[in-house]
């Protein structure tokens, strides 16, 4: 609002102005003076409007003037009343009287000092005290971190905690009340005393109880604590200098350089006032090892001028020139004065090949000649083939060189030429390396050839193995047929088998397993049936012609009646029953009986198999069959939906586990939960296990006073807090853990790392100070 | 004729003498830990004695000793969690003992108390787990010794009989073996000629103590058989078809003509058990006190004893049941049925959890040995087979008898009677754990009647016999567990000290419905509800708290990590993850195929005539 009035003003002011000065135009002035007084007062009012816009110094300066009928020159003017009195306008005139210096000492006392900062306010300095507060006493609580670790890993915890000290030596006071009465024992006490061993008051001789006393308790642990420091202290530096040898930034260790050398100059400058002479000796120091540095190798062409100059050089001959010159320098410098009588071709070459060949190239050959094993292994076969090349290579440079020693230009040349070299080596490298390839799979072949070799062989005996393995599972299946094929009459049931077919076949000779019955083992599960049931099967060959599925169910049907009737050796035993003795007509009968016995046994396993068919299809989860008869088609009496329509809505289930007697003909394993059983199990996993068998690992052994002894028992079932009956059960205490003092140590710790406070909490800091 | 009564019966042996043994005899739930060294040692070599008699099995100076070594061991001060006891301890003196820390222990024996399988692999687990199986497992390792040592206390050996070279053990005859032995063990002999009420039934005390037998026209009595004291004889004026001891001697359950029976040792008739009528046989689980029961009627019932309550009642639907056994080891109840099937029944199933063939026959008889490992069935065809119940159940071997073996009892240390017509044969084994070999009997023995009940006495070298002309009392050498669980099945212990037992173990009944194949699955964690109540958790809260978080590359050095290379990044690591899966997945599939194989058969040029 104030901004807009102010502009309003403004306005009304120019318009005016442009009134007064319409007014002016067209009668001349009376005055000139007066109207220049007048036209600069109203600019002054329009600097203030103008100034007055920007709404801090809004208020508007009254303008003060005075009625006066005379205005001088010499009067005082209220131009400039808006500017600020300051202390030293005036002071100034008071300079000179001596009698104001206390006054002015004073005005400069109040004017050096600054105005006290306001107080932050109530909230922020309560959030400040409260955080300073929390890690103060997190720190100090933070010491107690192990104990609480320990004491939750216990098998035990005893309380109260402290213990009784256990009386060490009581045999000494118990002595002590004890007098030799009996002749005898006064006689070893006389021995004892003839050898001067310590009898009755102190069982230790003095020196032992010197020693006991040398070391109290306390001190020892003092002196332990105090180790520890120093050896914690001694590794954080430790670690602390290997972090800063580690790190990579050129510009840190530049720095650090810098600073150290600075350094030194200061310690230099110090002894230079203090001691000149050894400052003489420093500097010459100094000098020696500048130059010694300059002298060696390192830096003939690693410095900064040297680069530009290798990345120029492939362009600009100056350049060029002017390395060539430098390394010539530095040779010069650097080569040991000795007699010119080594062969100076020699010579030369080496001298080419350090000049020219770059960095890389030189440091493999050093390498080769050199004795480092692992760049030797790198490169061996580069610097192989560079060795086998030398020779040949090396004179024609030499020979360049006494043709073109004439030319100006000729590093230059002898450059291109060696650049020319390389190319080709590096060429000739990589044919070689072909070739080598090449030869590589040349040889291969051959032992691939013989390898197929090998392995067409062992194809042909695997083939003549199968075609052995056909012929006699042919042989068995044949026997098989000829004699264990019984149950023709049922090839329907047979055909519902298919969880008794798998089963691996194995030969046997009719020998091997005639032993095999001898011994009365029944492992392997072929074992030949009873000659009479052979015959039976031979009375009807004409069944014997079938699917081989059929046959292997028949096998597996057979193995099943194998496993019931087997024929075992009979008793020899001496005693008989008194009946099989006595009747002569027994065995007749007995074998009746087993016929009989034999004609039910059929049944039995039929009845059996059946019986487990049964269980598996009641155990096996349904598919769920969504088909609706007549919906989208038509439907009604004898027309069933079709094919495709009932394989889209039949949700078939997964298939579970196997069964438990998958492989077991003769068993039906019920594979129902046992729920009640289930209801005592654990189901919920206990807090640091993430898989049930890392759990049921720990509860393995049992607990139970039945199957441990007693101490073992004890043990597993101690309680996990004892506490004795009729004591105070106090806090824990620093003593108690072995720490010093609870209060000093909290102050040691406070006072030892004032810096380690938490982020949060020097970020605040930070904010304060920038406030 | 043993005189001398025994420290159990007059008098009572101080308290402590209870703690004296820590090992115990086989449990249902227990895993197999063959106590005794596996070699029943055949004796040293060039014996000549013809044959050696049963060892005495309890000689009082043994028991003597154990006592006062447990007794002197037990008065050390005990501390919780003492280690230090077993650092050497210097005497005031100076004096070292000269064998520092504890005794050595023999890896093998230490072995056969493990129980933790470190063959199998774990899945990953962080630290906190890993100290936590840490610890399990080093306790585990720590309590195999502490048993392992404990061993040294079972002192006794068990007897055995050996011929001469080349000589028959199966000809020795009791007669023989009686005039060898000492006089204690010969008394352990003797015949009961009780002709008038016909066949016998008969059935030892789980303490080995008592022996009851019925005869099948109404006649029971029970004795302590050691020191031939009659505790009462009655008539039942019924047909009694099974007898048997509940937890201790002093009841006795018995399976008369209508109604199951209890009476007391006084012979006083406590129950009538109507619910449980034409019973056939009997069983009795000690650790569950649970009286198992098969009826013509063809339902097995189970009546917790405890709180006489009919836990369950299932039909078997196979006929009249007369053949049954329990399995010591896991409790579960083997039933012969008359289709040659052998069913194995738990009270929690309403079905069988196992059924299996066989004998072409029916089976006349059942038993399974104490390890739970061997059952040897004898059907109708005459056959006499060993079965293996540890998951595959077959036949491990199998014999024809000339007349089928119509009663099987195996005893503590795995010998097998069979009783055949008038003649009871002994199978052994090579040791404790081995089947007994079916090749040469170990001892027979005629009778003077048809055999009708057999049982073993436990922690003696004893076979009962219960047949037609009476009871016979055989001696077995070897038959029995030499050394007995003092805290268990005290055969010495007082009427106080059966009391306390009694209290406790009615404590430590184990439910009824934890019967099941294999008691050790009772240790696993139910995956199946575990894995529901996840998927469930999951639903609840709309994502799995569980899940691994997928892979976020982190940001590289300056200039490093540019958009295009942390996608890269992250898709190698999902490559890799869907590389893992697919391997995985190939794995699985060859097993498919070798599956699918064989059944198609090999392409020959005939089939294509196949129609």
């Amino acid at each position: 609002m104030n901004v807009v009035q102010a502009a309003e003003s403004l306005l009304a002011l120019s318009q005016q102005e442009e009134l007064e000065d319409l007014s002016k135009d067209d009668p001349l002035s009376p005055s000139e003076d007066e109207g220049d007084i007048d036209g600069e007062r109203k600019h002054k009012k329009l600097l203030e409007a103008i100034s007055s816009l920007d709404g801090k110094n809004r208020r508007k300066l009254a303008e003060r003037s005075e009625a006066s009928l005379k205005v001088s020159e010499f009067n005082v003017t209220s131009e400039g009343s808006g500017e600020k009195l300051v202390l030293s306008d005036l002071l100034g005139p008071v300079k000179t009287s001596s009698s104001l210096a206390a006054v002015k000492k004073q005005l400069n006392r109040v004017k050096s000092k600054k105005t006290v900062e306001l107080p932050l306010n109530k909230e922020e300095v309560e959030r400040i005290h409260r955080e300073v507060a929390f890690n103060k006493t997190s720190q100090a609580l933070s010491k107690w971190d192990p104990i609480v670790l320990k004491n939750r890993q216990a098998e035990q915890l005893v309380f109260p905690l402290k213990k009784e000290q256990s009386a060490f030596a009581p045999i000494e006071h118990v002595l002590s009340g004890w007098k030799a009465r009996t002749p005898l024992e006064q006689e070893v006490f006389n021995l004892l005393h003839k050898n001067k061993q310590p009898v009755t008051d102190p069982l230790l001789t003095p020196v032992e109880k010197a020693s006991l006393k040398a070391m109290s308790l306390e001190e020892a642990k003092m002196h332990r604590a105090e180790l520890q420091r120093a050896r914690a202290l001694q590794s954080y530096y430790e670690a602390r200098a290997r972090r800063e040898k580690k790190i990579k930034s050129k510009k840190y260790h530049k720095v650090l350089k810098k600073g150290r050398v600075r350094k030194a100059l200061k310690e230099f400058e110090k002894l230079q006032k203090v001691n000149p002479t050894a400052a003489l000796e420093e500097l010459e120091k100094i000098e020696k090892a500048r130059m010694m540095e300059r002298m060696s190798l390192k830096h003939q062409n690693s410095g900064k001028w040297a680069k530009s100059k290798a990345i120029m050089a492939k362009y600009d001959l100056e350049a060029r020139q002017a390395m060539q010159e430098q390394l010539a320098r530095n040779k010069e410098l650097t080569q040991k004065l000795q007699a010119a009588s080594d062969s100076e071709e020699e010579e030369e070459g080496a001298e080419e090949e350090g000049e020219l060949v770059p960095d890389a190239v030189n440091e493999i050959q050093m390498d080769a000649n050199g004795p480092n094993p692992w760049m030797l292994r790198n490169h061996s076969r580069g610097t192989k083939e560079i060795k086998v090349q030398d020779p040949e290579q090396l004179p024609e440079p030499v020979a360049h060189e006494a043709s073109e020693n004439e030319e100006e230009d000729r590093p230059g040349a002898e450059e291109e030429i060696l650049l020319n070299e390389f190319e080709e080596r590096r060429s000739l490298r990589k044919k070689s390396g072909l070739s080598q390839e090449a030869e590589l799979v040349s040889r291969q072949e051959p032992k691939d050839s013989s390898s197929q070799e090998v392995l067409s062989e062992l194809r042909a005996l695997s083939q003549k193995l199968s075609q052995e393995n056909q012929q006699s599972g042919k042989q068995n299946v044949s026997s098989a047929r000829t004699v264990l094929a019984v149950q023709r009459e049922e090839p329907t049931e047979a055909e519902e088998e298919p969880l008794l077919l798998q089963r691996p076949e194995r030969a046997h000779t009719v020998e091997e397993l005639e032993e095999l019955g001898k011994e009365g083992c029944f492992q392997n599960k072929e074992v030949p049936r009873p000659v009479g049931e052979g015959q039976q099967s031979e009375r009807n060959p004409d069944n014997q012609p079938g699917a081989p599925k059929e046959k292997k169910r028949k096998e597996q049907m057979i193995d099943l009646q194998n496993l019931l009737t087997t024929k075992s050796p009979s008793v020899k035993s001496l005693a008989v029953p008194m009946t099989v003795e006595e009747l002569e007509d027994e065995e007749e009968r007995d074998q009746k009986q087993m016929i009989k016995e034999a004609f039910a046994g059929d049944d039995v396993i039929r009845d059996f198999l059946k019986e487990k068919r049964e269980a598996v299809e009641a155990s096996k989860p349904k598919d769920v069959d969504l088909t609706l008869p007549g919906w989208g088609e038509w439907g009604g009496m004898g027309l069933k939906p079709s094919a495709k329509k009932r394989r889209r809505f039949l949700i078939k289930t997964p298939e579970g586990p196997p069964r438990k007697d998958k492989n077991l003909p003769h068993v039906i394993i019920n594979e129902k939960r046992n729920v009640h059983a289930a209801a005592h199990q654990v189901r919920v996993l206990p807090y640091p296990f993430t898989h049930h068998r890392q759990f049921e690992r720990t509860i393995q052994t049992p607990i139970g006073s039945t199957w441990n002894t007693q101490r073992a028992f004890q043990k597993l079932t101690t309680p996990k807090v004892v506490t004795k009956p009729g004591h105070i059960i106090k806090p824990i205490k620093a003593e108690d853990v072995g720490y010093r003092s609870s209060s000093r140590s909290d102050l040691s710790v406070v006072q030892r790392n004032p810096k380690q406070l938490s982020i949060r909490h020097k970020k605040h800091l930070k904010k304060n100070s920038v406030d | 004729m043993e005189t001398a009564p025994k420290p159990g019966r007059d008098v009572p042996p101080k308290k402590n003498r209870l703690q004296a043994k820590k090992k115990k005899p086989r449990r249902y739930w227990e895993e197999e830990t063959t106590l005794t060294a596996a070699g029943a040692s055949p004796g040293p070599p060039g014996n000549k004695k013809r044959n050696r008699e049963p060892r005495p099995q309890r000689p009082k100076n043994a028991n003597i000793a154990k006592k006062s070594r447990v007794s002197r061991k037990r008065q050390l001060p005990k501390k919780p969690r003492e280690r230090r006891n077993l650092e050497p301890q210097r005497s005031v003196s100076g004096a070292q003992d000269p064998f520092p820390g504890p005794a050595p222990v023999p890896v093998e024996v230490a072995r056969k108390f493990r129980r933790i399988d470190k063959s199998e692999k774990l899945p990953h687990s962080k630290s906190k787990t890993r100290s936590r199986l840490e610890v399990a497992e080093a306790e585990e390792e720590e309590i195999s010794t502490k048993a392992a040592r404990s061993e040294l206390l079972l002192a006794e050996e068990p007897g055995f009989l050996e011929g001469e070279d080349g000589e028959d053990t199966a000809k020795i005859r009791q007669a023989d073996i009686v005039e060898a032995v000492d006089i204690a063990s010969a008394a352990k002999h003797f015949d009961l000629n009780l002709r008038q009420f016909g066949p016998y039934r008969l059935n030892y005390s789980p303490t080995g103590r008592h022996l009851a037998f019925g005869g099948r026209r109404g006649h029971v009595a029970t004795l302590d058989w050691v020191t031939k004291r009659l505790m009462c004889e009655i008539n039942v004026m019924e047909a009694v078809r099974d007898i048997r001891f509940l937890h201790s001697e002093a009841l006795l359950a018995v399976a008369q003509n209508r109604w199951l029976h209890i009476y007391d040792n006084q012979g006083i008739e406590l129950h009538c058990i109507r619910r449980c009528d034409r019973v056939t046989r009997l069983e009795f689980l000690p650790f569950h006190f649970l009286l198992a029961t098969a009826s013509e009627t063809g339902f097995l019932t189970y009546l917790d004893v405890s709180v006489g309550k009919i836990v369950a009642a299932l039909n078997a639907r196979a006929g009249r049941l007369d053949v049954m056994t329990k399995n010591p080891y896991n409790a579960v109840i083997h039933l012969g049925h008359s289709n040659g099937t052998v069913s194995l029944w738990s009270p929690a199933m309403k079905e069988p959890l196992a059924k299996i063939l066989c004998h072409r026959g029916g089976v006349r008889a059942v038993a399974v040995d104490s390890t739970g490992t061997y059952m040897a069935t004898s059907g109708l065809d005459h056959q006499l087979k060993i079965f293996d119940l540890r998951g595959t159940f077959q036949p491990l071997c199998a014999r024809t008898l000339p007349q089928g073996a119509g009663h099987l009892a195996f005893s503590q240390r795995g010998l097998l009677a069979a009783g055949m017509g008038d003649v009871v044969n002994i199978w052994a084994g090579q040791g404790k754990a081995s089947p007994p070999s079916l090749e040469q009997p170990y001892l027979t023995h005629r009778l003077s009647g048809h055999v009708h009940g057999l049982h073993f006495c436990p922690f003696e070298d004893v076979l009962g016999v219960g047949h037609n002309g009476g009871v016979t009392s055989m001696l077995v050498p070897g038959a029995a567990e030499p050394n007995f669980d003092g805290l268990e099945s005290n055969p010495y212990r007082s009427q106080k000290q059966r009391q306390e037992w009694e209290v406790k173990a009615l404590l430590e009944k184990v439910p009824a419905e934890l019967i099941c194949l294999d008691p050790r699955a009772l240790a696993e964690v139910d995956v199946i509800s575990l894995e529901q109540e996840k998927k469930e958790r999951v639903e609840r809260l709309g994502y799995d708290p569980e899940a691994k978080a997928p892979f976020q590359p982190k940001p590289k050095q300056k200039g490093r990590s540019s958009t295009a290379s942390l996608v890269k990044r992250k898709r190698k690591v999902m490559d890799e993850q869907h590389r893992d899966k697919v391997r995985q997945s190939l794995e699985q599939q060859p097993q498919k195929q070798e599956k699918a194989k064989p059944l198609r058969a090999r392409p020959s040029a005939l089939d294509r005539f196949v129609r």
